[in-house]
């Protein structure tokens, strides 16, 4: 007697829980948290830059903490950020191959994205 | 999804309007128009990257009267999303489902959004004209 309770015919057809969900749940709420300290810290930097001319906020972004922190932000937002449009795609984009191609365009652009904010980052920080 | 043209739960046209519906699609409308301004963050720091020049001209462009919109509803978005989010990771420890309680939660959050966007607007516009 098999101990598994899905249908043999879903089971045939290879559907049902790909045993992701947990990690994906736990994953959003974590990035959720840092987020909170990290855009808060974000956005108290960008105030306090508000009147200030190119060479201090270059100068502030080449701050060793700052540069941590920024792609530390960088990196997470755009892990939460898949993570979200991910379930908003899959909840109502109800054509399969759009569906699909929604799926793929976001994390190619996600992927691109912070590579391309990590690589700016570091291009300040390092003076070149 | 099977395409069984059945109709499909949750029946949003037969509902009474609650404010925790309103505070669940803003969440999500909020994340992806945080997802898309994120690019504004990646934009600015490719132009800081750049030199002088191609920062001046982002500067430019955030400050305009249209940019100026575009920033105040992005804060907006932000802090929704931000207090909204808390709301949620409280809610995920089990706490706040009396429906009395996840009224007022909905309601501090909006409410919290309105006026976090409000002071850091206030600061920075009178920041300008100082």
């Amino acid at each position: 007697m098999s101990k598994d309770l899905r249908n043999p015919l879903a089971r045939a057809r290879g559907l049902g829980s790909a045993k992701e969900g947990v990690s994906h749940w736990m994953l959003q709420r974590l990035t959720a948290l840092a987020l909170v300290f990290l855009t808060l810290w974000f956005v108290i930097t960008v105030l306090s830059l508000i009147h200030a001319d190119y060479a201090t906020a270059r100068a502030t972004v080449a701050q060793p903490w700052n540069t941590v922190l920024l792609i530390a932000l960088i990196l997470t937002m755009y892990r939460h950020a898949v993570l979200g449009l991910q379930v908003v795609i899959e909840d109502y984009v109800h054509t399969r191959w759009l569906e699909v191609a929604s799926l793929v365009v976001i994390k190619f652009i996600a992927v691109l994205a912070a590579l391309t904010g990590v690589l700016a980052v570091l291009r300040v920080a390092l003076g070149s | 999804m099977a395409q069984t043209g059945r109709p499909l739960s949750p029946h949003l046209q037969v509902y009474k309007w609650q404010v925790q519906m309103v505070t669940s699609i803003l969440h999500r409308t909020a994340g992806i128009i945080l997802a898309v301004g994120s690019l504004i963050i990646i934009w600015g720091l490719v132009a800081l990257a750049a030199g002088q020049d191609a920062f001046a001209t982002f500067t430019a462009c955030a400050t305009s009267v249209l940019g100026t919109i575009v920033m105040i509803g992005w804060t907006l978005a932000f802090f929704y999303h931000l207090s909204n989010g808390i709301r949620h990771l409280v809610q995920d420890t089990g706490k706040g489902y009396a429906i009395e309680s996840f009224v007022r939660s909905s309601w501090l959050s909006i409410i919290a959004a309105i006026v976090l966007t409000v002071v850091v607007w206030a600061y920075v516009l009178m920041g300008a004209h100082a």
